[in-house]
């Protein structure tokens, strides 16, 4: 039941010695819960983008090249998928330095005894990464959906616009509560450091953070590879 | 009949409980957000039932010009959105939140200021969904919004976007709600109580938060799809763009099917309670009837196009549809035999709870009837869209959801209050509701049948409805009365009705086994659970000898939840002298709904041509939000104690 020996003694429930029926923290359950109401959220986005896949009737086009009358002059498939592959990259990375944050915290009080012990167990710096490798993965949408406006996508032109922007903006406002959620969590380990009786809240913020992560994962199989 | 004396109540118990105002407001305690849910629910109830009775003075008689056709739309949209959402859901949740926690033999809900947060939400949403009908701009499209008439194209003004908006805020309210109780039901039972030791009203509450789980957010991405469509002039809904007209109705269905189970399983677990206590009797197949309880549940899901029988799906999606919901009928039909053999061979008590529960299992069984027979998709085709529709759903759900309710609230009056509700004037509501409610609602399987329309404003006379019509209007007056007899009851027995026991029914099950009303720590001692009627086994051994109990040892679980086995307490103490840490009442939930509020109202500023205003509520409100909620998220729930 117990992750870590670290986890024990607050294994009995939220404030400490309370007992609860399963044994687990009640925030943990609760983020699950809160998980599936996500999953049906994007599970509708995602159905809607795949029913309007193809009946746009005016372009751009996501994979195909929208000739006149269409559009008004000749464009290329809008979606780039080197870059957009890269920023997938980087945000599943971001959920590798997750784990290794949380990790960091449940251990905190073990001893380090090289240095890649101490980097490793660095809670700071696994947040920071997370913090900005989800960052970058922000950068890296901005970057895509400005390029696409400049190129005559937006998210009023047809039904491709509208389901595309909508779904991986929702997404993308997900990646920013994390962020800012993950950026908390460094604030406090500044302040006062995380212990392991904080890694129940690190570890909810890593759930969140995965399933952000596993959403983007079918957005991009979805949408950019599955022509 | 006790005279008046001085009974326990929230203000009053003198052992530091607190009192007045700014103790409602900052409450987190969840017998007392019920209790704010049930009194705001009533009044919604009340207010959807006058625009309910407008709607019958204005059908009365054929060509009726009461009100415009557009006023009529308005309270036709807001006479199903109230009693929906600000009506039916919310009592539901007034006895999610007192009683679950009790009947599971805990001390609160998982998350006490999200609890509080989800009625502050439920109460501003409501009022901001409500307010508009008095300036003329309430929603006005159905409750349930069809695009395109509900785009910018069809619907111009700002009456479409209050229900929008409002819908969201709601769902809020619900989801929040949903994760609590999903959360408490599973980490807070009592040692002993197993999943199959739980009372039935937990059972089909726990179905149902599960239900709104999934649901909700189905409606939150199409009214996210048509609000973008509004504000930002996305395509989803828009045909000339190759939006498909159907989208909508898909997506609102996919929620709106689950949303009728969510609707009537709370009232269905309030019945299995009421009638084994006044029937003497156990639950009949108990096992069959949660599984019948999670089967409803799950198929829920598998029925949403019988909605649109008439659209034009294709044969193979109307016959699936139709199987499916042919298939739903028979667990819905298990649960009436179950209660019908639980009263058979029973010691009945016709209490007015008893009476309503029963009424439930006849009226629901009509209402069930005529949906049975909108199964068939070429049989629908003629019911659709008529008034032998309106007949089924205000069966299933006056005849259904409202009489579980009122069950309830008869049942449970004692444990909240502390007093009694008159039994004669509880008989009285009975019967005229009873009465009034087929008088209201019988007739129009008949104008349906001949081909009365829904959503109407007026109808010609000739047509074979007049009568109908007049007799439902009538039936619907006689509901007023119904009902200003049970508020006078509800305030009278408030203030001075019969001060109640801890056990008034001699009920089997733990909310039993405390004072009423409960002490703020609900249990003095967490009860160790041994049994489906832990009471019964104390004072009827005989009522309960089939059924398991518990044979082994409690002794580990026991030590680390400090509990001993079920026994009443009769004493009134407070938390502090039991050494018991309570959560610290905070104003914060209620100032985090209100910015969420506030932000959204913002946003109907933005339609109003007003952006100065519009941004102002929304950053405004955005910044009361966040650092409402941030100090919230960092502060502790109760007082640290030091170990």
């Amino acid at each position: 039941m117990s992750a870590s020996p670290a986890l024990d003694h607050i294994e009995a429930g939220p404030h400490g010695h309370h007992y609860t029926t399963t044994g687990l923290d009640s925030r943990k359950i609760a983020i699950w819960a809160f998980i599936g109401s996500e999953c049906m959220l994007f599970a509708s986005l995602i159905s809607t983008y795949l029913i309007y896949k193809g009946r746009s009737v005016t372009g751009p086009f996501p994979h195909e090249t929208c000739v006149p009358p269409a559009c008004a002059t000749v464009i290329k498939p809008i979606l780039d998928i080197p870059v957009t592959s890269a920023s997938t990259f980087v945000l599943l990375m971001s959920s590798l330095s997750m784990v290794l944050a949380l990790a960091a915290v449940e251990n905190r009080n073990l001893p380090k005894y090289t240095f890649g012990d101490r980097v490793l167990g660095s809670s700071k710096l696994w947040l920071w990464m997370t913090c900005i490798l989800g960052a970058t993965f922000l950068g890296f949408q901005s970057y895509e959906f400005t390029s696409f406006v400049h190129e005559g996508l937006t998210i009023r032109t047809n039904l491709f616009g509208s389901s595309f922007f909508t779904l991986t903006g929702f997404h993308g406002a997900h990646v920013t509560a994390g962020v800012i959620w993950l950026g908390t969590l460094l604030a406090i380990d500044y302040r006062r450091g995380l212990e392991p009786a904080d890694a129940i809240n690190v570890d909810i913020a890593a759930l969140y953070w995965h399933f952000v992560d596993v959403v983007w994962i079918a957005i991009f199989t979805l949408v950019y590879l599955i022509k | 009949m006790a005279t008046v004396a001085a009974s326990p109540t929230y203000a009053g118990t003198g052992t530091g409980e607190h009192t007045g105002l700014w103790s409602w407001l900052t409450t987190v305690d969840h017998k007392r957000i019920g209790v704010l849910y049930l009194y705001t629910s009533l009044f919604f109830f009340i207010f959807g039932g006058l625009e309910a009775v407008v709607i019958r003075a204005q059908l009365a008689r054929p060509n009726g010009s009461l009100v415009s056709a557009e006023m009529y739309n308005q309270l036709m949209t807001m006479h199903g959105t109230t009693m929906i959402f600000l009506a039916i859901m919310p009592l539901s949740a007034a006895f999610f939140n007192f009683l679950i926690p009790l009947q599971i033999g805990a001390r609160d809900v998982a998350f006490p200021r999200l609890n509080a947060f989800s009625y502050w939400v439920y109460l501003f949403g409501g009022l901001f969904i409500t307010l508009p009908i008095f300036f003329g701009a309430a929603p006005d499209g159905g409750w349930f919004g069809y695009a395109p008439l509900t785009t910018p194209q069809f619907s111009q003004g700002v009456n479409i976007d209050f229900w929008v908006l409002g819908l969201q805020i709601l769902g809020i309210s619900s989801l929040a709600a949903a994760f609590n109780f999903i959360t408490t039901i599973i980490n807070l039972r009592a040692p002993g109580m197993n999943l199959m030791r739980m009372p039935m009203f937990t059972w089909m509450s726990f179905v149902v938060q599960f239900l709104i789980v999934l649901a909700f957010p189905v409606i939150t991405i199409a009214l996210i799809f048509l609000q973008f469509d509004r504000f930002f002039g996305t395509t989803f809904y828009e045909i000339g763009k190759g939006g498909d007209p159907l989208l909508w109705q898909h997506l609102f269905w996919i929620f709106g099917h689950p949303e009728v189970y969510i609707l009537i399983l709370p009232a269905f677990g309030l019945v299995s309670e009421v009638l084994p206590t006044n029937s003497k009797k156990p639950l009949f197949g108990y096992p069959v009837m949660v599984y019948s309880g999670i089967l409803i549940g799950f198929l829920g899901f598998g029925v949403w196009a019988h909605h649109m029988f008439s659209v034009g799906m294709g044969p193979i999606a109307d016959t699936v549809f139709g199987l499916t919901t042919l298939l739903i009928a028979i667990p819905t039909g298990v649960k009436i035999f179950n209660w019908i053999f639980t009263m058979w061979g029973g010691s009945l008590r016709f209490t007015t709870a008893m009476k309503f529960a029963i009424g439930l299992v006849a009226l629901f069984t009509i209402g069930g009837i005529s949906g049975v027979s909108h199964a068939s998709p070429p049989a629908d085709l003629q019911q659709t869209d008529t008034y032998y529709i309106v007949a089924h759903f205000h069966y299933v759900l006056f005849g259904g959801s409202i009489m579980g309710i009122f069950a309830g609230i008869y049942h449970y009056f004692p444990k909240m209050f502390g007093r009694m509700l008159n039994e004669r004037l509880g008989s009285w509501h009975f019967w005229l509701n009873f009465i009034a409610m087929n008088l209201t609602f019988f007739p129009m399987h008949f104008s349906g049948m001949l081909g009365m329309p829904r959503r109407i404003y007026r109808y010609d006379t000739g047509q074979g409805w007049d009568t109908f019509n007049m007799i439902s209007s009538i039936g619907a007056g006689l509901l007023v009365i119904a009902t200003a007899i049970f508020v006078w009851n509800f305030f009278r027995s408030r203030a001075s009705g019969p001060v109640a026991s801890d056990n008034p029914w001699d009920a089997p099950t733990l909310e039993w086994s405390i004072p009423s009303p409960p002490p703020e720590y609900n249990f003095a001692e967490i009860p160790l659970v041994e049994s489906r009627y832990p009471l019964w086994d104390l004072t009827h051994p005989d009522r309960t000898a089939d059924i398991p109990h518990t044979k082994e040892g409690w002794s580990d679980q026991q030590r680390a939840a400090e509990a001993k086995p079920v026994h009443v307490e009769t004493e009134r103490r407070s938390a502090r002298e039991l050494g018991i840490s309570m959560p610290l009442p905070t104003i914060k939930p209620l100032v985090v709904a209100a910015g969420i509020v506030i932000m959204f109202s913002g946003l109907i500023f933005i339609h109003l041509q007003n952006k100065t205003i519009a941004f102002t509520l929304i950053f405004g409100g955005a910044a009361i939000l966040v650092g409402f909620l941030y100090s919230w998220l960092l502060s502790p729930l109760e007082l640290e104690e030091a170990h």
